[in-house]
């Protein structure tokens, strides 16, 4: 059975939680509150703690409940992207007839070897081609990628449809890949 | 034009079932589908390649934030814990 032991929280947990949220949310100052919140929240949690996981993967699974209800948030406030506007979206990519359109056809850039390296300079592209995504889409990939949610919760939580969910999932990649195409050349 | 033609010939479906494949099984005429127009599609069989290792190099870069240097600053930190022993007492 595993303790608690809020008295050790910050020092042992704080940074890690931080630096989980500030990967996932991108601004300072909501990942803060999201700690703090984390912590408070967790207070009130303590009786029913059951001791079956660490008090880390405890403290993460209620800051990740929080960092949902933020991509909720976000993306609740934009009009819900229909498949036909999405799909209307993809004609960038390809042409009437499904084919990729010349000059948006994948292209090698360089990651394609087995051994290439990752650079900070990439990583920082990589960064940057993540946050342009819409926070919807962005939500979804990670919760999908990231951390291996089934797909059931994160319709469910993020309020997606089932279709709606695949759409994002396709236009995310597509769009993520020609980011880093276009900027790492 | 039969459905076999179109997908053979469509990337958009093509890149559609890659991004469906790194999530769930494809069904048997998906995977036939699939497989025929990687075998003549250069472009898409450089996506799917690209696209697993967009998906590597994004959980890497997800992982190693955690373990890193990034850092709260002591004096919020110690606010906090302040705030917990207070809660604490309560």
């Amino acid at each position: 059975m595993i303790n608690l032991d809020p008295h050790n929280w910050v020092a042992a947990h704080a940074d890690y939680l931080y630096a989980y949220a500030i990967t996932r949310i991108n601004d300072e100052e909501q990942a803060r509150d999201l700690v703090q919140d984390t912590f408070l929240a967790a207070l009130e949690k303590v009786k029913s703690f059951e001791g079956k996981s660490s008090e880390r993967t405890w403290l993460t699974a209620i800051l990740r409940n929080k960092i949902v209800d933020v991509y909720r948030k976000k993306s609740s406030g934009l009009k819900p992207v229909t498949i036909n506007e999405a799909e209307e979206q993809q004609a960038d990519f390809f042409s009437e007839d499904g084919h990729w359109v010349t000059e948006h056809s994948p292209k090698e850039f360089g990651i394609e070897d087995k051994d290439h390296l990752v650079s900070r300079e990439f990583d920082h592209i990589l960064k940057k081609c993540l946050q342009k995504l819409p926070a919807l889409w962005m939500a979804v990939f990670t919760m999908k990628h990231i951390e291996e949610e089934p797909t059931d919760t994160i319709c469910a939580e993020l309020k997606v449809t089932a279709a709606n969910f695949w759409v994002i999932i396709h236009r995310a990649k597509l769009n993520l890949r020609a980011c880093l195409q276009k900027n790492w050349i | 034009m039969s459905q076999l033609k179109k997908i053979i010939y469509n990337c958009k479906q093509a890149t559609f079932l890659i991004e469906k494949k790194s999530i769930t099984r494809l069904t048997f005429r998906e995977t036939v589908e699939l497989r025929i127009h990687l075998y003549g599609c250069s472009f898409c069989r450089l996506f799917n390649k690209q696209s697993k290792i967009i998906n590597d190099m994004v959980s890497e870069l997800f992982r190693n934030s955690t373990g890193s240097n990034i850092r709260l600053d002591d004096d919020f930190k110690k606010e906090l814990q302040e705030r917990i022993e207070e809660e604490l007492k309560k």
